[in-house]
């Protein structure tokens, strides 16, 4: 085997790492793309559309109730999870507060009681007053709400993402009281 | 020769297999190692076989789909033969893998077995910890009943916790803006694929190592681990006092196995199959999430630890408890094996241990939570409202319909979030008792915009009449000197 020979063949060796490098950044940036689909879908507010949560005859002045809808952003087979809770405060005459089922501790289900006017977790006891701000327990900040706006006597809000503590219920409200 | 014989040639002189089984099989280990000791390895990965078993037969049924998975699992339970015995080994399987793998991490660490040149199986052991808690948590998901939904959520929030990019990773999480069919799918390509994969790559090299190393000696006090001398040390050790793995070693790693997977069948036949709870239909908010057996420690943590510390815990905690169990071998990789003389070891195992042990008895019962039917289902005990007047009667009611007893606790039922009140009259007086009602503090909310001064009054009467007979109320000592003060001044004045 002559030196040419060898050197030939480091040739051929490194030219397939190389293709196979090129081939493996080729099939990669696809991958990646797909993988990150869920993150670049919902660039720029994406995740949030205005949805009708019923008449405003539903909600009675001075009262919370919960009201349910069909998360905006589904597919046929999300089954029961497509339905979501919140509960709206019909604070007076138009002026509304819709607040996210999820604490803002940690994302469990905060239930209403009329009789106290307060929020109540049942996982770590985080309680909210009627306006949603923190009353007691482990809550960083008060709770999650809703962009709303009235549109020919129906209640709209802005709605389809979970929120937490760096995603929010709706676009506008992201920078407030995330201190509190 | 027989025919299985020259069937067994047939294959032997294709595979060229049997002298490598051979060398494995007989590899001479340590005679004291081959201990009750060093059983839980083994055990370990029996379970695991058995939970890769039960975990195909259950995936010929279950629909990974947000839709279908919970009516699957109720077609497991009820609409398949033995459908609900798979189950309940699968899970009861998952809860012996969790414990054996912390116990075998016990047993490695407490007999120093991570010190060179093991340092690497012990590295190797503390990713197969992670991916078998990986396991358990995407498990968990899988049994897609209301628990699992919010269990997503309470990830979901964890992740969202994250600084600068947690609303990429929260959506990275939940492959989506929200819970959904997404989330489920996504879960199951992890619990079933992806992790279970790498679990087997990281099992074989962990065996592997075992192998090519060898089990660990038994630890000798005194006798120090030298990286210039060990593998020489351990060469003799073999040699002089060894005995082969088959059959000297093995028969107490088969005799473990088959009780563990008798105690899992047990289990499973006894106590049946977890779940599923309730519809993962969100808008049913009349829940009480709580997490699996294995993550009921983090869930205490999370309601105890002070609001301002959750957010450095939960991001920087798994960092530095991962960092240091990998750098472990590295700062501790010589010297002294045995626990005898590492006191400080031993005292980091029992203070972890009696710390999970303690997190996961709050959790039993959650004394930090709202008990959210209390309010409506305790009833006042009797002694609480005999003999007394209308107004704390009234105060009594109001106790009750404004949810106070979601918080506190009063004749043994009630909440445990705030102070039990059988005896709150003794420790404050009625102004006290006005001024935390209505502004609240010290975590119990406000309650002033709730309460009208009537209320207010009837409530902190009845409290007020909260003492035991041998022992007064509170009483202010100005104020008593000041109602002296009225009654000289004004013969009818009130009492």
């Amino acid at each position: 085997m002559s030196e040419q020979d060898v050197s030939r063949r480091q040739f051929f060796v490194k030219l397939g790492l190389v293709m196979n490098g090129l081939a493996a950044v080729v099939l990669a940036t696809p991958v990646v793309g797909y993988l990150l689909a869920p993150i670049m879908r919902g660039e720029g507010g994406r995740y949030r559309k205005w949805i009708d949560i019923g008449e405003l005859d539903e909600f009675p002045e001075g009262q919370t109730r919960l009201a349910k809808y069909k998360n905006p952003i589904s597919n046929t087979w999300d089954g029961e999870t497509d339905n979501i809770p919140c509960w709206v405060r019909r604070v007076r005459g138009e002026t509304f507060q819709v607040f996210a089922i999820n604490c803002a501790h940690l994302g469990c289900p905060v239930r209403w009681f009329p009789q106290s006017g307060l929020f109540m977790c049942p996982c770590h006891g985080g309680v909210y007053y009627q306006d949603g701000s923190r009353a007691s327990g482990p809550p960083p900040r008060g709770l999650f709400e809703y962009q709303y706006k009235v549109e020919n006597g129906h209640l709209m809000i802005e709605a389809g993402q979970l929120p937490t503590l760096s995603t929010s219920a709706s676009l506008y409200k992201r920078s407030k009281g995330c201190q509190g | 020769m027989s025919r299985l014989a020259k069937i067994g040639d047939w294959f032997e002189q294709r595979l060229k297999i049997w002298p490598a089984i051979q060398e494995t099989a007989e590899h001479r280990v340590p005679a004291k190692s081959a201990s009750w000791f060093y059983v839980f390895g083994s055990a370990a990965l029996t379970v695991f076989m058995l939970q890769i078993f039960t975990g195909i037969m259950l995936a010929l049924i279950y629909v990974p789909s947000a839709g279908e998975a919970w009516n699957s699992l109720q077609y497991l339970n009820h609409g398949v033969t033995l459908g609900w015995f798979l189950r309940a080994v699968h899970g009861w399987g998952s809860n012996f893998m969790v414990a054996i793998v912390l116990i075998h991490m016990v047993q490695v660490a407490m007999f120093g077995a991570y010190k060179f040149p093991r340092e690497l199986t012990w590295i190797v052991g503390v990713f197969l910890l992670l991916m078998t808690l990986g396991m358990a948590f995407t498990g968990q998901v899988l049994r897609f009943d209301q628990d699992a939904y919010w269990g997503l959520g309470i990830g979901a929030s964890i992740c969202g916790r994250v600084p600068f990019i947690g609303a990429w990773v929260v959506h990275l999480l939940l492959g989506g803006p929200i819970i959904a069919g997404d989330t489920l799918s996504r879960f199951f390509a992890f619990h079933v694929f992806a992790i279970p994969g790498l679990l087997i790559a990281f099992v074989s090299v962990h065996l592997l190592m075992v192998l090519k190393l060898g089990i660990n000696d038994w630890p000798m006090p005194g006798r120090l681990v030298r990286r210039s001398t060990y593998v020489q040390e351990y060469e003799d050790l073999t040699r002089k006092d060894g005995v082969p793995f088959v059959p000297d070693a093995v028969w107490k790693d088969m005799i473990f196995a088959s009780v563990v997977i008798a105690s899992v069948l047990a289990c499973a036949a006894y106590f049946g199959p977890y779940g599923p709870s309730g519809q993962p239909d969100p808008t049913i908010v009349q829940t009480v999430p709580k997490p699996d057996y294995f993550f009921q420690w983090l869930y205490a943590l999370l309601a105890l630890l002070p609001p301002q510390m959750e957010t450095v815990a939960l991001l920087v905690g798994p960092v530095v408890i991962l960092g240091w169990l990998i750098l472990l071998p590295f700062f501790a990789g010589e010297g002294e094996k045995s626990w005898k003389r590492r006191p400080i070891a031993v005292v980091t195992i029992a203070l972890t241990a009696v710390t999970l042990g303690t997190l996961t008895h709050y959790a039993s019962y959650t004394p930090w939570s709202p008990i959210m039917d209390a309010w409506s289902g305790d009833p006042v005990p009797v002694q609480y409202l005999n003999g007394r007047s209308p107004l704390e009667r009234q105060g009594a009611a109001i106790f009750q319909e404004k949810q106070c007893r979601n918080c506190h606790s009063i004749g043994g039922s009630g909440g445990l979030r705030g102070p039990t009140l059988d005896s709150v009259a003794v420790r404050m007086t009625h102004d006290q008792l006005v001024r935390q009602v209505v502004q609240g503090g010290g975590n119990m909310p406000a309650y002033g915009k709730n309460l009208n001064p009537a209320e207010v009054t009837a409530l902190v009467s009845f409290l007020d009449t909260l003492h035991p007979a041998n022992q007064p109320a509170a009483r202010d000592a100005a104020r008593q000197i000041s109602e002296q003060g009225e009654r000289s001044a004004t013969p009818t004045g009130k009492p």
